[in-house]
């Protein structure tokens, strides 16, 4: 499992690699909650990009669930973007895509969030 | 062994109303548009066999019993919610009144849906039986004899002819009980709850109801699964979404079908049957809920393959 980090404008694209379950949990939850510091209201935007999570199990989505809980707390906006097939699935039968708002790709979301996200995206 | 579930509902029993009762007939003569059905057989095979299960049947309403049946004469049981007075009416039907039972049962814990078919168990108010209740809760017998008593119900404790006896049992204490080994479990609920691991001519029941599960709790998880390690059956309180469970219903103490399928692939059990069903939910929404669980297990597969059901009343199931 990998968590890194790319800002485009104002928006910070959190991208999560690899598989999370019950065993790497902690670190998944270590590697994720402080790059959502500065997202809060009049701060960054965030964005999930999951295109590279290959499986996530309920361990993992608590991590995410207090994610989206500290988020919604300061008033931020955290959405999830370029699920897999598997991983969206399990979204849908975990619930939680009524916990995050999820986009096809990293384009529609930056699109949704933040134009200037997305030009600096598209500009490299 | 041969499970047999008498009441599957979490917290507190449902009944159909009219209105489901209609609507799963018209739903049923839709179904039949332009079919033979002129028999009685004809009939009955369209019903069991080309009708949804949510259509044809129902989960039923009654809350957690469950039956473990190992071929001896003594009745050994899981909770004593409402499902108990249906099971009382078959031991009647097929032994009759005056025959002396035996009933040995495994209390997970004691809130009002665990115990509240109790006072209505016909052989509770019969000289000869023997009614021996296990569990972990100092207070097992206090809550018995508190639901008896007024202005809860009108018969009191004192009055019940059957020979009762109240038996502690000690979590992680492997203890031989009506030729099962038994082994209970602490589990997180609010004042507690506990599992039980059947064991009996090599073959493992698990009943965990009324459990939530925080899986990034990594020890807890072990604990859990060692648990119910290679078990041919778990019956597993599935009653929430995962979402819920992790969010406006944390800590309420129950677990969701994706924490319940998990645990049963790490621990490489047979057959995972979700139970403790939410009792705002129809036929329907619980079929759909196990036709979603079913596709969790299809799609996070490994080298293991688990069986899934969704409890019942009346669902039997051999292992």
């Amino acid at each position: 499992m990998q968590v890194t980090t790319k800002r485009h404008a104002d928006v910070l694209v959190v991208a999560v690699q690899g598989r999370v379950d019950y065993v790497n949990a902690d670190e998944f939850r270590a590697a994720l909650l402080p790059h959502l510091k500065s997202c809060r209201a009049g701060g960054d935007k965030a964005v999930l990009d999951l295109s590279g999570l290959e499986y996530i199990s309920s361990a993992g989505l608590r991590v995410l669930m207090i994610a989206a809980k500290e988020v919604h707390a300061a008033q931020g906006k955290l959405v999830a973007a370029a699920l897999q097939p598997v991983v969206r699935e399990i979204f849908e039968i975990s619930r939680f895509t009524l916990v995050f708002d999820t986009h096809e790709s990293l384009q529609g979301a930056l699109r949704e969030l933040s134009p200037a996200a997305l030009a600096a995206l598209q500009s490299g | 062994m041969r499970i047999r579930f008498w009441g599957t509902r979490g917290s507190l029993p449902v009944s159909l109303a009219a209105k489901d009762i209609k609507h799963k007939i018209i739903e049923a003569l839709l179904a039949a548009d332009g079919r033979e059905l002129g028999t009685r057989e004809a009939a009955v095979a369209f019903v069991e066999n080309d009708l949804p299960f949510a259509i044809s049947h129902t989960y039923g309403g009654d809350t957690s019993c469950v039956q473990i049946d190992t071929g001896s004469d003594d009745y050994v049981l899981c909770d004593l919610g409402t499902g108990i007075r249906s099971f009382g009416h078959h031991v009647l039907a097929s032994r009759g009144a005056r025959t002396p039972c035996t009933f040995h049962v495994f209390m997970s814990h004691l809130h009002w849906d665990h115990i509240m078919g109790f006072p209505l168990f016909l052989h509770a108010y019969i000289p000869g039986n023997r009614i021996v209740i296990h569990g972990c809760h100092a207070e097992l017998e206090e809550a018995f004899r508190r639901q008896h008593a007024a202005p809860c119900f009108p018969v009191d404790f004192s009055r019940l002819r059957a020979k009762i006896e109240f038996v502690t049992l000690e979590p992680g204490k492997r203890t031989r009980i009506a030729g099962l080994d038994v082994t209970p479990k602490l589990q997180l609920h609010g004042g507690d709850s506990y599992g039980y691991r059947f064991e009996h001519q090599g073959k493992v029941v698990v009943y965990s109801t009324d459990s939530e599960h925080k899986t990034d709790d990594v020890n807890a998880t072990q604990e859990t699964v060692e648990f119910i390690r290679r078990a041919d059956l778990v019956i597993f309180d599935a009653m929430y979404s995962l979402a819920d469970s992790v969010s406006v219903k944390e800590d309420w103490g129950h677990s969701s079908n994706v924490v319940g399928v998990e645990l049963c692939q790490i621990a490489r059990a047979k057959h995972l049957c979700i139970f403790h069903h939410e009792p705002v939910h129809d036929d329907e929404k619980i079929s759909s809920v196990l036709q979603e669980t079913l596709r969790l297990e299809e799609i996070t597969r490994g080298d293991h393959q688990l069986r899934i059901s969704s409890a019942y009343d009346g669902l039997e199931i051999t292992v």
